[in-house]
């Protein structure tokens, strides 16, 4: 059965090689192809999944050896699997959604001629991403993390026609690699102090270590979990990367890659425990980029860049719970596991309505499309309903998990990463609710299409696009209560990530409570501003803070400012430094060597006489000095 | 006699010799010239060989006829392939050597 493990990353590779390597003989039946080496991945995951369950809870975790893949004295690299409770539930996700999402894929992309292409770079997702969580190592983990990365670009790029999506692509690759920087450096680390890659010797000897050694390896992976999660300060890729198509969006940029970061933090849990200033630093950047991510949903138009603002929001919250130690982790996995399905449906259903109408993104242009496309309405609203933590939906059971858990950080930091939590979750009803409500909800305020100069006909999508969302509306309604019941998820985890209750001030009945009325209020706030009112077709002025917001806080200002220009200021400088002074030198040396030569040349006459000449004065030079040397 | 007085005369054949190589322009005269001064070294050698009382000086001028006439061979034949194709035998019309 274990040998079954690296057939789960080598049916999307596959898949993924045939794609791209096929040419044009796959482009009738490309599409098929890669979305059933998606499904025989999820198929193969779901037997994974059977046998561990047969097995006892000590027995679960088991480990395939491939191939030794670098092994030099000392110095060893393996591309080995470890399959445990942790891998297996992402696995599932990845692959699940996965499917769905190349099912609707079929539909969406129909009518764009590089569709093969488009496949072979999920199907390369997929598989990279499978390597990323399966890798029993955190050399093959780099791999992985760095595979994603490659196939992020390539599909925010993937209309590079455009160069907005060029550019989208470009910065989303940049911004990655300063946490992939981070990275590499906790991999070198790591071998400096245990030895070795693998995750038993390094995890198991966190105990052994300095703290100051364990501290610097969490930042630079914490730094690493930034870059992927798009946390402050890494932040800013985010929002750009919605210029790929949405499927890409819904997949990578909602339901998986983007938590990879939250996986590399709690996989590295026994090294975070051990180092509490960077669990600290794990929980500031988790609350900031909550707040923040927030406090953007709110104030974007489009609903693409409304729902990243969302995305990097709920993974704050994941964050938040994976820095808050063995309180913490099995709640980020399963706020991660609810927030893959509900926020994967909520971009599907983006998608769906975008599919409708003509490729319009701003939700000031929508308005009343409930009616036009009933089926993507109700799955919507299901997400919608999941991610504001409405009572008995996913969101609900899992983020109330998180708010309950950030007041069981105890103290007065407990207090204040709970009422931070919890002023999250009331600014997430508001931006949903008002997503809710500007693009189904109220009058028609359609515009004429900017290609066509028509006013869109708004219609159902296909069934393929249909399918998936009524799925995944499934497992945002049902997944939580299924989490939460008898706590099966937490046991599930617990072998691999611990638990412990901390001491919670409120009683959690009280702080359940607390998050309804949040939610509450965040609702009623958005339906008094957008709901009574007709909503204008141009964006009003607004608060300064609205403005700012909606230039997402001044992130691209401040990067702006504080890195590419002085980056810039000094690259100018490098190349005055090196057009002058460099060049200089060598150019000045070899033009006065060429100067002298010129004029040493002069002397070669081409009179064979002159040569004779010059020969008897050498000669009798040397018989001169011969016989005076002799006389001396 | 004195073997210096040969020496004298050496000297004085390769001065002409080597005035001629550097004065005259025909490439005839020319090759005399170096002629010359090969002929006037040989002296030297065979009168330095009578005045060590050893064989060596002497052996050398047989090699230096030998090479001597093959030079000639040669350089007949070059000076009579530049004669054809260029019309002159004067060596300052052979200039094609510099840059």
């Amino acid at each position: 059965m274990n040998s079954l493990i690296p057939l789960l990353v080598a049916a999307p590779l596959a898949g993924a090689a045939l794609l791209l390597l096929g040419g044009r003989y796959l482009d009738r039946l490309g599409h098929w192809l890669g979305t059933l080496a998606a499904a025989l991945s999820f198929v193969l995951g779901v037997l994974l999944f059977s046998d561990m369950l047969g097995r006892p809870t000590g027995q679960r975790a088991v480990h395939q050896h491939l191939f030794s893949w670098i092994p030099v004295n000392g110095f060893r690299a393996d591309v080995s699997f470890q399959l445990d409770q942790l891998s297996v539930t992402f696995v599932l996700l990845i692959t699940g959604v996965g499917t769905l999402i190349h099912l609707y894929s079929v539909g969406y992309m129909a009518h764009d001629e590089r569709r093969r292409r488009f496949f072979g770079y999920l199907n390369l997702f997929l598989a990279a991403m499978l390597l990323l969580v399966l890798a029993d190592n955190y050399l093959l983990l780099y791999v992985g993390w760095e595979g994603v990365g490659l196939a992020s670009y390539l599909l925010i790029g993937f209309w590079q026609h455009k160069p907005s999506a060029a550019t989208a692509a470009k910065k989303a690759f940049i911004v990655n690699r300063v946490g992939d920087m981070g990275l590499s450096i906790a991999i070198m680390l790591m071998f400096t102090e245990f030895g070795s890659f693998a995750f038993g010797p390094v995890l198991g000897g966190a105990r052994q270590a300095s703290e100051g050694k364990l501290t610097a390896i969490a930042l630079l992976l914490l730094l690493a979990a930034c870059g992927k999660s798009a946390q402050v300060p890494l932040q800013s890729w985010l929002g750009d990367a919605m210029e790929g198509p949405t499927p890409v969006s819904a997949l990578i940029h909602a339901a998986t890659m983007v938590t990879a970061g939250v996986y590399l933090i709690t996989r590295s849990g026994a090294i975070f425990n051990l180092a509490p200033d960077a669990q600290t630093a794990v929980v500031v950047v988790g609350t900031v980029t909550l707040l923040f991510g927030a406090i953007v949903g709110c104030a974007k138009d489009d609903i693409k860049k409304a729902l990243a603002g969302s995305t990097m929001s709920q993974i704050g919250y994941m964050v938040l719970a994976a820095g808050l130690g063995p309180i913490g982790y099995a709640f980020a996995i399963m706020h991660l596991v609810t927030h893959g399905f509900f926020k994967a449906g909520l971009f599907l259903g983006a998608g769906s309505v975008m599919h409708g109408m003509d490729d319009e993104v701003n939700m000031r242009h929508y308005g009343g499309l409930r009616k036009y496309m009933p089926i993507t309405f109700v799955t919507f609203g299901l997400g919608y309903l999941a991610i504001i933590g409405f009572p008995g939906l996913s969101g609900f059971f899992s983020k109330d998990k998180i708010i309950e858990a950030a007041f069981a950080k105890g103290g007065t930091e407990g207090w204040i990463l709970g009422l931070c939590a919890l002023v999250g979750a009331a600014v997430t009803a508001f931006y949903m609710t008002r997503v809710m409500l500007l693009t189904f909800f109220g009058e028609k305020r359609w515009q004429p299409s900017a290609r066509t100069g028509e006013e869109p006909h708004p219609h159902e999508s296909p069934a393929t696009m249909t399918l998936p969302m009524i799925l995944l509306a499934f497992g945002s309604v049902f997944a939580g209560g299924l989490f939460a019941l008898n706590s099966s998820f937490l046991h599930w985890l617990e072998p691999v990530t611990g638990h412990s209750e901390g001491d919670s001030p409120l009683q959690p009945l009280t702080v359940t409570l607390l998050t309804t009325v949040c939610m509450l209020a965040g609702v009623g706030l958005a339906y008094l501003m957008y709901g009574r009112s007709p909503v204008p077709v141009t964006a009003p002025v607004g608060s300064p803070l609205t403005r700012a917001a909606r230039r997402d806080l001044l992130q691209d200002d401040f990067n702006h400012a504080v890195l590419v220009r002085p980056g810039a200021g000094l690259t100018a400088s490098l190349v005055y430094l090196d057009s002058k002074a460099v060049d200089g030198l060598v150019n000045g040396l070899a033009a006065t060597i060429g100067g002298i030569s010129g004029r040493l040349r002069r002397i070669q006459t081409g009179f064979a006489r002159s040569y004779a000449l010059s020969m008897f004065g050498g000669a009798l030079l040397l018989a001169a000095t011969t016989l005076l040397m002799r006389s001396v | 006699m004195n073997p210096v007085n040969y020496l004298y005369l050496a000297a004085l054949l390769f001065t002409i010799g080597a005035s001629g190589v550097l004065i005259r322009r025909n490439a005839i005269v020319l090759f005399m010239c170096v002629e010359l001064m090969l002929n006037a070294s040989n002296l030297a050698l065979v009168t330095f060989s009578r005045m060590h009382g050893n064989l060596d000086g002497q052996v050398i001028a047989f090699f230096t006829m030998v090479v001597a006439a093959a030079e000639v061979v040669v350089g007949l034949a070059i000076i009579v392939s530049i004669f054809r194709t260029r019309h002159s035998a004067s060596v300052d019309d052979s200039n094609l050597m510099k840059l």
